[in-house]
């Protein structure tokens, strides 16, 4: 057998960090991408498709982001595909951050008071003008807080990525377990390095929530 | 390669599916319940405590939700142990769901009962309520009403993050979904059915705690958004 020492465990333990991180980003970048284009899509004024996003946000935020991986995983394979961990684990965990960004967004562009709609089109501005003028500029000031604190969430569900098979700083510390019988250290520190991942954009996210509070805007 | 569905494939295993059923719902109700009674006591100390107190409370809150839940399941299954505390995999994920649950409650309380103003609860003790009346009624039943959507989506979650048990082997759903897909090779139908199962537990629960909301914080018009 071979024997870890403590450096081995926390050496393996970031390395396999550096994939959290990656599909992180992935699913944050993909996840605000497409969430962006569902946000504009439900302003568009089509009711067909409002409803039918309005539907794909509930279905994600009601059921277990597990089952989604799951889904993706061996769903796509019942559907004759071959798809890796890593495929999966990217495609559910977008289309999981998309919806809850969606939800985010609509709810920062409702936050504008409808007052500022009916004075700007009596200053004569249409829809897009109102929007780019009026609207966005104070609803992406709302939008930054919220969407900085969903980030630790991704941060979170990209955990459940190990139960797939996808080598990420959980998984990694199951593996390690297993070799070394050390449970209570490994994953003290597996928690702590997704603490250091997550607490500073926590803090981040809170300060800015407050310093948009203080402005008076809310 | 066309995909066929065969649903019934999953009938014989009707019995498997209802145990996962009753053990995820049983999990979420015992949780929510201690998990709620949990937080009012760290809500409490939170703002009432001495400081050395409150530190500690906000390391505790403030790892809990930091970290995924399922780092914090294993910690408490397979860390524990080792300091020769020995739980089953039910009693883990108990414990889990409620510290999570309680973290993330304590947090949400804790504004809601910073929101009560000083004055309120001296009026309430000049009325000749005593100490533990007037902070019953005037500062957390208020507080409750106030925070009482946050309160159901948190609930919500933690039924939905319950999921993860399913990996120490504890026999919910999501696990009741892995045997059958082991047994049939009917993955997909498997996970489709329980998905859907969440889905349906998440909307009923969402109509359990505004039914409830509506009793409880009849006073409050408007209250409940």
């Amino acid at each position: 057998m071979i024997e870890f020492t403590l450096w081995d465990i926390v050496r393996n333990l970031l390395l396999a960090a550096r994939w959290t991180i990656v599909l992180s980003l992935i699913a944050f970048i993909g996840g605000a991408s497409l969430g962006l284009l569902f946000t504009v899509l439900r302003l568009s004024g089509n009711r067909l498709l409002k409803v039918m996003i309005g539907i794909y946000v509930d279905v994600f935020q009601g059921t277990p982001l597990l089952m989604q991986l799951f889904l993706a995983y061996f769903g796509t394979a019942a559907l004759g595909f071959n798809v890796s961990a890593w495929a999966a684990a990217s495609i559910a965990l977008t289309l999981f951050t998309s919806a809850f960004l969606c939800d985010i967004w609509r709810g920062c562009l409702e936050a504008v008071p409808r007052g500022q709609w009916h004075a700007s089109r009596v200053l004569g501005m249409d829809y897009l003008q109102t929007m780019r003028h009026v609207i966005l500029p104070q609803a992406l000031r709302l939008s930054v807080p919220p969407t900085v604190g969903f980030s630790v969430q991704v941060i979170k569900g990209t955990a459940l990525a190990s139960v797939i098979g996808f080598v990420e700083l959980t998984k990694a510390g199951t593996m390690l377990n297993n070799a070394t019988f050390a449970p209570f250290t490994i994953f003290a520190l597996v928690a702590l390095i997704y603490f250091a991942l997550c607490y500073p954009l926590s803090r981040y996210s809170r300060y800015l929530e407050r310093r948009l509070y203080d402005a008076g805007m809310r | 390669m066309g995909l066929t569905l065969d649903f019934l494939a999953l009938s014989p295993y009707a019995g498997e599916l209802a145990r996962g059923l009753v053990t995820t719902v049983v999990l979420t109700v015992v949780t929510t319940l201690s998990g709620l009674m949990l937080a009012i006591v760290v809500a409490y100390l939170k703002v009432h405590a001495a400081t050395w107190v409150r530190r500690i409370l906000g390391g505790y809150v403030e790892l809990t939700r930091n970290t995924p839940f399922i780092v914090q399941l294993f910690f408490i299954f397979f860390g524990l142990p080792a300091f020769g505390i020995k739980i089953d995999a039910i009693t883990a994920a108990f414990l889990a769901m409620t510290l999570n649950l309680a973290a993330y409650t304590a947090e949400i309380l804790r504004a809601g009962i910073e929101a009560t103003g000083r004055g309120q609860l001296e009026a309430a003790r000049t009325l000749g309520m005593s100490k533990l009346q007037s902070y019953r009624h005037v500062v957390l039943v208020p507080a409750f009403a106030r925070i009482y959507p946050a309160l159901t989506s948190q609930c919500i979650i933690v039924m939905l993050g319950s999921a993860v048990v399913s990996q120490i082997s504890v026999f919910d759903l999501t696990f009741a979904a892995n045997f059958i897909q082991s047994r049939n090779f009917r993955s997909f139908e498997a996970y489709l059915l329980v998905t859907l199962v969440y889905l349906l537990l998440a909307v009923g629960m969402r109509q359990l705690f505004l039914l409830v909301g509506r009793r409880l914080f009849a006073f409050r018009q408007g209250g409940l958004a």
